[in-house]
């Protein structure tokens, strides 16, 4: 079942493709008649919601450390990850455990668009136009056990070709997890795509978790392992910094990072003069998902 | 017969001070328009903050290393380290007025984060020391203040280590650069320490 959740962002806020291709020279051009005159996106937001950022953008600004910690890196090297074949690992509390084939998944699936923000726990942001499939949808198939709690998810880790990974940055491979609640609802998805093309590698090839009301990390990419557990799951921030980085690091602007503040954050985009933007609790959907969270001190619980 | 140590002094005594200033301050205007025209990416307020700190880190660390290439090597930079310490200054200042104005921008954020986060604490309290030393970098100072200039501007070795440690504390997991940079602070720092003479007994 799809389409349990129906954006208010339609399908006409997409930036059609031969605009967000030309933006770029369009705001070079602007740019280079106005000076040094600052772009806020802000003000150029369309009415009715968000303008999602550039396919440029997406693309060449990404956290992706087994590619290198520079934002650039995953851009760069990205390429090198071999995403055909590719299997899923699905197991522990499942009906139906085993090595998915990422065609049969796909075949399986019904694919649909998500216009999102994305919120990184650096405090820069985008909109993103995901295509892809509900979590939920995927479990279902494999079949979730009653006593199953937690999810775990695994990126593939491949040290011939991913020039990061000789660096102890982390724990390699990169571990996330979410509680079973938070797995099934239906913002949560596995992304394949970006702009409607198969999603590039940097961004997390062939599909990669997309949960919009947590901070950028929790959206692991290049998923080639899922396993239902009834144990709360290791999870690879988590084990580096446990004082910084939560299990549950949902977007939260009353909580500060212990080294920054949460309150506001940086669309990517407006150029050298664009200004902070208040940061939204759950990252703007919490209408969505803050009853998942009833009774628990997000303060402590971070 | 000339060594090669002999040929880099006299041409050092050639080059003309300004001639210094003018190429490290190239990077400033090439940076703000790669800034602007999408040459430091997508980003480009982080991309330039983080470029003039790199910048400002490796000129204090040019700076520290003039004192020992010339008890080690015989290289003599001496008549630059006033240009090296003012142009740190300088990117200095300008990787501080890029995170107020630019990358920040809300008074109250700034003072909080100032006061809340360590990195920018140390960040900030390194700052603080290059403060007095370039005010004090003219030769009138030097004059006025005597030995006390000399005693004054050991606050560089302070501010280099707050400079190498708001490097370290300010990265995601860990990384290998700014513990190099340390590592290069710290050797350099070691190197100008006095060479510890043997205590003669003294007949009791």
């Amino acid at each position: 079942m799809a389409n349990r959740w129906i954006n208010t962002l339609k399908d006409k806020d997409v930036t059609p493709e031969a605009f967000f291709l030309n933006r770029r020279q369009v705001m070079g051009g602007a740019l280079a008649g106005i000076g040094l005159v600052g772009m806020g996106r802000a003000a150029s937001a369309a009415p009715e919601g968000l303008e999602p950022n550039s396919y440029e953008e997406i693309t060449s600004y990404n956290n992706y450390y087994e590619f290198g910690t520079g934002k650039d890196d995953p851009g760069k090297y990205a390429d090198r990850l071999t995403t055909q074949p590719w299997t899923v690992q699905i197991e522990g509390m499942v009906d139906k455990p085993g090595a998915y084939a990422f065609e049969d998944i796909m075949k399986a699936m019904t694919s649909e668009e998500r216009l999102y923000r994305f919120r990184c726990v650096e405090a820069w942001s985008m909109v993103i136009p995901w295509n892809g499939f509900e979590l939920a949808d995927l479990l279902n198939m494999a079949g979730v056990q009653s006593g199953a709690k937690y999810v775990a998810f695994e990126t593939a880790l491949r040290p011939d070709e991913m020039p990061g990974v000789a660096y102890n940055v982390l724990d390699w491979p990169y571990v996330e997890g979410l509680r079973l609640d938070e797995a099934m609802n239906p913002l949560t998805i596995m992304a394949t795509g970006v702009y409607g093309k198969d999603i590039p590698n940097q961004n997390g090839a062939p599909l990669r978790l997309v949960v919009p009301w947590k901070y950028g990390f929790k959206s692991i990419k290049s998923v080639v392992k899922i396993t239902l557990t009834d144990t709360q799951p290791a999870t690879s921030w988590n084990k580096a910094n446990a004082r910084e980085y939560g299990f549950y690091s949902n977007v939260n602007p009353e909580v500060d990072h212990p080294r920054w503040s949460q309150a506001t954050e940086r669309m990517i985009g407006g150029g050298l003069f664009s200004k902070r933007i208040p940061t939204l609790m759950f990252n703007g959907y919490e209408e969505e998902v803050a009853s998942l969270y009833t009774g628990m001190d997000l303060s402590k619980q971070i | 017969m000339e060594t090669i140590v002999d040929r880099v002094n006299g041409f050092v005594r050639k080059v003309p001070t300004w001639a210094v200033y003018i190429v490290f301050l190239v990077p400033v205007p090439w940076l703000l328009y790669q800034a602007q025209t999408g040459g430091l990416g997508v980003e480009p307020i982080k991309a330039l903050e983080h470029e003039l700190g790199q910048i400002a880190l490796q000129l204090l660390i040019i700076g520290l290393a003039i004192t020992p290439l010339r008890r080690y090597v015989g290289l003599n930079f001496l008549k630059f380290r006033r240009a090296y310490g003012l142009l740190a200054f300088t990117y200095v200042s300008l990787h501080l007025l890029v995170w107020l104005v630019l990358d920040v921008g809300i008074l109250s954020q700034i003072w909080a984060d100032i006061i809340k986060r360590p990195y920018i604490t140390i960040g900030m309290a390194g700052f603080l020391c290059l403060l007095p030393l370039a005010l004090t970098s003219n030769s009138w100072s030097v004059r006025k203040l005597g030995p006390k200039w000399r005693q004054l501007h050991k606050l560089t070795y302070l501010a280099v280590i707050l400079g190498g440690v708001h490097f370290i504390w300010l990265v995601k997991g860990f990384q290998l650069e700014p513990l190099i940079y340390m590592a290069v602070i710290l050797g350099l720092l070691v190197l100008r320490l006095p060479k510890r003479r043997k205590r003669q007994a003294v007949p009791g």
